[in-house]
């Protein structure tokens, strides 16, 4: 197990800075997810920390030494794939023992990691088959266990579940994470799939355009995002995102009502973020934000329905309990109650904090 | 079940259009041409020398008189064992060197790569017949004539050989090397270990077209040698029309003869030829 520390880390591919060193600390045993959207760096950080892409600048340290100029053998990480890069030629058995291939354990010894690591991910009776016969899902796990058999300092997982359908998605989105609970070895792990993100991290890293934007537990991204960017990016689905004036302590939406807030101090225009989920259909309860639309879709999910309305020159999502599934066109009343506005500057989009 | 009775017949009707006749026809003609010399050849070696110019397909009298004078020959013999140690050799090095660049040049960035691959490739353009001269004087000044390297070392690496596993190559996904390099594994082992396997189909086809070619060779290996015990088959095998009369007999014999490693060769490889011959079409 081990600490993995990135100290100013550059990557850059001739002229071009993919990566603007960046700073961040892994701890011991922590699960931490590199979230965004393509070309944010993401995969290059990742490739970095395993050996597999040189670093231009910074340092990276593992267990405390730095380990730029180290082989990816040398880093004692193992490396889990996309496209789960197990070899078609030999079986689940071979594959998995691949992972051995240079360790100075006995024949026996090496059978029995091979054993034990199949039974832990459910794979002892397949030991003797090829890869083609297997499943998506089993084949993810053959991948896994390729990393498993030898014990790494780290786990790095490069979008692992990308090629699976949703339902096998959310089955090993568990897995892994009781893997990591038995296991405790730090894992990194990059997604584009916020879900993920947010599902299986204790630690989560925003990165855009090879900048890290903001680092913290899934609830505090949730509930504090620095800016625009995190504040759309976190959540399903996205946050609504509304142009507003603060003026003299108070604030103005067209479209909407608003009453009873204390706002953070500002002056000029603003973005008001509001989650859907805190937008509700209905009549206004209190303090917060009331606004009436008409209705230009709706998504009935069963537990709740997502209704798409225009307020004012502004499209925003909001939702209804399961049952209430509002006419297309009709003018439905909405509210967001205190505490659920976040407040943006309009630009330099930072984050003025919550009313 | 009536129903998918009557689809079946419409669709076995449908087989049957005059395109398709025509086709067959074409094909059956091809098929006869191409293996009616073949029938010759063995319909020769099975005749006496008197009968040679009596063409009917089925001998008189077959014999197998000619097989026992042939295969009774040492010198044969020698030129069966010369073919095979060569075309053996040839083939292992094309398979081991013509890979190993065409991976290099597939899977490593490096300053002048392209240039590199360029100049092998511009290679091919040079006929072979203008390349004897100075194969001949290069041999001749390194005191290869007359020897086993002297036939084989124009062979030992092909551009062809080398293009041809580049392009395979390139197919072999990044993930798997990369996958093999945090393993641990050095660069030749994922060489030898990961990527040869997953382009089994290109080194069939590669090494039954560098046999068959050096199997078949003639010019060169009759340019280069000049004493009868280094004579490779096709060589050896003309050399009974040199003599005082052409054998025809004989010759077909041996000639039935060397096609027997041929066959071999290609009953081996070919369920891998197929595979890469289709996936070296769908690449373009």
């Amino acid at each position: 197990m081990a600490k993995i520390e990135l100290q100013k880390l550059v990557k850059e591919y001739g002229k071009t800075r993919a990566v603007h060193g960046i700073d961040l600390t892994i701890e011991d045993g922590e699960f931490v997810v590199f979230v965004g959207p393509s070309g944010c760096g993401k995969s290059t950080t990742l490739r970095m920390i395993a050996g597999l892409e040189d670093i231009s600048g910074g340092n990276l340290l593992i267990g405390g030494e730095v380990v730029n100029q180290r082989e990816p053998k040398q880093r004692n990480i193992a490396m889990v794939f996309q496209n789960y890069a197990i070899y078609p030629h030999m079986t689940v058995g071979q594959n998995i023992g691949f992972g051995l291939y240079t360790s100075k354990l006995s024949k026996a010894e090496k059978q029995k990691r091979i054993e034990e690591t199949g039974k832990i991910l459910g794979l002892e009776k397949l030991l003797d088959r090829r890869p083609a016969a297997l499943s998506g899902g089993q084949r993810q796990r053959v991948a896994i266990g390729r990393a498993m058999v030898r014990d790494p300092a780290a786990f790095l997982f490069d979008e692992p579940l990308s090629n699976l359908d949703a339902q096998l998605r959310s089955q090993m989105r568990m897995e892994i994470k009781s893997l990591h609970r038995r296991l405790g070895t730090t894992i990194v792990y990059v997604t584009h799939d916020q879900v993920e993100a947010m599902t299986m991290a204790d630690k989560i890293v925003v990165m855009r355009d090879g900048n890290i934007l903001q680092v913290g537990s899934p609830t505090d991204l949730y509930e504090n995002p620095v800016d625009v960017f995190t504040a759309r990016f976190i959540g399903s689905p996205s946050m609504n995102m509304v142009e507003g004036t603060i003026s003299g302590g108070n604030l103005s939406v067209d479209g909407a009502a608003i009453s009873g807030l204390t706002l953070p101090a500002h002056e000029g225009k603003a973005l008001i973020g509001v989650r859907p989920h805190d937008l509700v259909v209905g009549e206004a309860a209190g303090a917060g934000l009331s606004a009436s639309g008409t209705v230009e879709a709706v998504e009935p999910l069963g537990s709740e329905t997502l209704v798409h309305l225009n307020v004012g020159k502004a499209q925003v999502i909001a939702t209804a309990p399961g049952r209430v599934v509002p006419a297309i066109g009709s003018t439905v009343s909405v509210h967001a109650g205190a505490g659920s506005l976040y407040l943006f500057d309009a630009v330099s989009e930072k984050a003025l904090g919550r009313a | 079940m009536t129903m998918a009775s009557t689809k079946e017949l419409a669709a076995n009707s449908r087989d049957i259009r005059p395109g398709r006749i025509i086709a067959w026809t074409l094909l059956l003609i091809g098929g006869l041409i191409m293996i009616t010399p073949l029938l010759f050849m063995f319909s020769t070696s099975l005749k006496t020398s008197g009968q040679v110019y009596d063409l009917r397909l089925i001998p008189a009298a077959p014999t197998l008189d000619n097989y026992i004078k042939v295969l009774g020959d040492g010198r044969f013999m020698q030129w069966f064992f010369n073919s095979t140690l060569i075309a053996v050799t040839v083939t292992i090095s094309n398979v081991f060197f013509d890979s190993l660049v065409g991976y290099t040049l597939a899977k490593f960035e490096f300053r002048g790569r392209y240039f590199i691959f360029l100049a092998i490739l511009s290679t091919l353009m040079i006929p072979t017949e203008m390349l004897v001269i100075p194969w001949y004087l290069m041999s001749s000044q390194l005191g290869w004539l007359n020897s086993y390297w002297g036939i084989m070392f124009p062979g030992m690496m092909t551009a062809f050989g080398t293009f041809l596993m580049k392009q395979f190559f390139e197919g072999v996904p990044n993930d798997f090397l990369e996958a093999a390099r945090v393993d641990g594994l050095n660069e030749f082992t994922i060489w030898w270990k990961i990527a040869m396997p997953m382009v089994v189909p290109a080194i069939s086809a590669l090494a039954i077209f560098t046999f068959l070619g050096n199997w078949t060779a003639f010019f060169w290996p009759l340019i280069v040698t000049t004493s009868k015990e280094l004579y490779t088959l096709p060589v050896g095998i003309s050399s009974f029309s040199a003599e005082a009369s052409i054998q025809w007999e004989l010759i077909m014999t041996g000639a039935a003869i060397g096609t027997i490693p041929t066959l071999l060769v290609f009953l081996l490889l070919q369920r891998y030829i197929v595979r890469g011959v289709m996936l070296a079409g769908l690449k373009g």
